[in-house]
């Protein structure tokens, strides 16, 4: 067994938050170079330039990247050998989550309730948490800072097995073309199937976590991501003017389901893919 | 990149009409930020007769909610909000004499035919180059609404802030021909 003090959670939450809404990944940003030198439209690659220029400026002067530091994800791994003291580990995360967008110069962007009095907090809080005990005696944390401009823009389709491969193309298709410009491509699409209806979301949040420069490890949702991503760029969409590069990767992660059922969520995310990872 | 539009505000509505879809500008002037709940506000304030706390005669609305500057900054990050989210109190807003929008994404019809009645045109900002933007914007003043937040209302003083006209006051869509050549049948 190893004693963790939750304080130690609040810190690093905390730093994560600030590196995420600072510091674009490396992966993300050469991604938006390589989606600079593929695009065809003289507009759409002008666009791009901005928002090279943009992550460039947000991570050497410690500025955010968009304004919209999002609602705060974040997913915890908790080995089952620790045991935490000085606290309740949810308050720790939420206080760190706090810190992070009060000391971080973060816009806070969460009201307490969502339909009668939408007052805002004023931290930030609270952010959703996931957590899942695993084997060990660490704590593994990633955080997603997740804009509402995409957001709003995800989607779920509840498709039948006869659906199949078409069917989820088909969905996902739709769900990107009906945002069109509005949630700030390029897009990454991190895409659930399986599982039930809000696992699969679960899921299409948990994709944005990994590299754009990984794909699934199964091969067939392997080829199948990358099909998206071609078919999604012959949208016209391209990086919110027109153009080629609507998505610069498509991230699917898959789960068991029920004979009668494919669930397929899409939760479109921004240009800005803002994550961090640390563990303590 | 195409030669770019200096403009300065005030807007009038001699100027704006014209300005053509695809234009590349460079803001200079005073411009003014609101978003959802100013919208809100407002639009309740003049349904119940009341005077709004600025004149909106050829002024330029601007859909943002900044991050908080850090010391000695004028703003924090400051992009473009989604313009959509505006729609519902857009054609009572323009009715008030604004000229020019700054947003991002689509406008709903109505929202384009109280453009072409009132001579207004809607640029659009790269949304989430929100770093890049605020080296533009050289002071953040609110003017109301101060207990929203993010959300308040503000007078902006800004120098060669960068737009690009996507719906003019003839309502020609630059989203629409801007995606048109590279769109295939999917």
């Amino acid at each position: 067994m190893r004693n963790i003090h939750v304080e130690k959670v609040t810190e690093k939450v905390a730093e994560l938050c600030m590196n995420a809404a600072y510091h674009l990944p490396k992966d993300m940003y050469n991604a938006l170079k390589k989606g600079y030198e593929c695009e065809k439209s003289p507009v759409g690659k002008g666009v791009l330039d901005q928002i090279i220029k943009n992550a460039e400026i947000a991570d050497a002067e410690d500025r955010p990247i968009c304004q919209d530091t999002g609602l705060t994800i974040v997913f915890l791994e908790v080995g089952q050998d620790v045991h935490f003291e000085g606290g309740d580990l949810e308050e720790a995360v939420q206080a760190g989550v706090a810190k992070g967008y009060v000391d971080g110069y973060l816009r806070k962007s969460v009201v307490a309730e969502p339909l009668f009095n939408r007052v805002n907090t004023k931290n930030n809080t609270p952010a959703v948490i996931y957590t899942k005990i695993v084997p060990g005696d660490k704590v593994d944390i990633n955080v997603e800072l997740k804009g509402f401009g995409s957001e709003n823009k995800s989607g779920v389709k509840m498709l039948v097995p006869a659906d199949g491969v078409e069917g989820v193309k088909k969905a996902v298709l739709e769900i990107v073309k009906k945002a069109g410009p509005n949630p700030c491509p390029p897009m990454v699409l991190g895409i659930g199937i399986g599982g039930t209806m809000d696992y699969a979301a679960f899921l299409s949040k948990k994709a944005l976590l990994r590299s754009v420069e990984v794909r699934n490890a199964h091969p067939e949702y392997a080829k199948l991501e990358e099909e998206i991503n071609a078919m999604v760029n012959k949208t016209g969409i391209g990086p919110q003017l027109g153009g080629t590069t609507t998505a610069v990767s498509v991230n699917i992660e898959w789960a068991a389901t029920h004979i009668a059922g494919l669930p397929v969520a899409v939760t479109i995310c921004c240009h800005a893919s803002r994550h961090a990872h640390g563990e303590v | 990149m195409a030669e770019q539009i200096r403009i300065q505000t005030p807007l009038t509505e001699e100027q704006s009409r014209k300005l053509k879809a695809g234009d590349m500008v460079l803001i200079s002037g005073k411009i003014y930020s609101a978003r959802d709940a100013a919208h809100k506000v407002m639009t309740e304030a003049l349904a119940r007769g009341e005077e709004l706390p600025i004149d909106w005669h050829d002024k330029i609305v601007y859909y943002l909610g900044p991050s908080p500057a850090k010391p000695g900054d004028p703003i924090g990050s400051a992009g473009p909000t989604t313009s959509g989210r505006m729609d519902a109190y857009t054609p009572t807003m323009l009715d008030q004499g604004i000229k020019g929008m700054i947003g991002k994404g689509s406008r709903k019809p109505e929202v384009i035919e109280s453009m072409k009645k009132n001579g207004v045109t809607y640029f659009a900002a790269v949304g989430g180059a929100a770093a890049l933007i605020a080296k533009s914007i050289k002071k953040y003043d609110v003017i109301a609404y101060d207990d929203l937040g993010p959300e308040a209302l503000a007078e902006l003083t800004v120098e060669d802030f960068p737009a690009i006209v996507v719906i003019d006051s003839e309502g020609n869509d630059f989203y629409e021909i801007g995606q048109a050549p590279y769109r295939e049948d999917v």
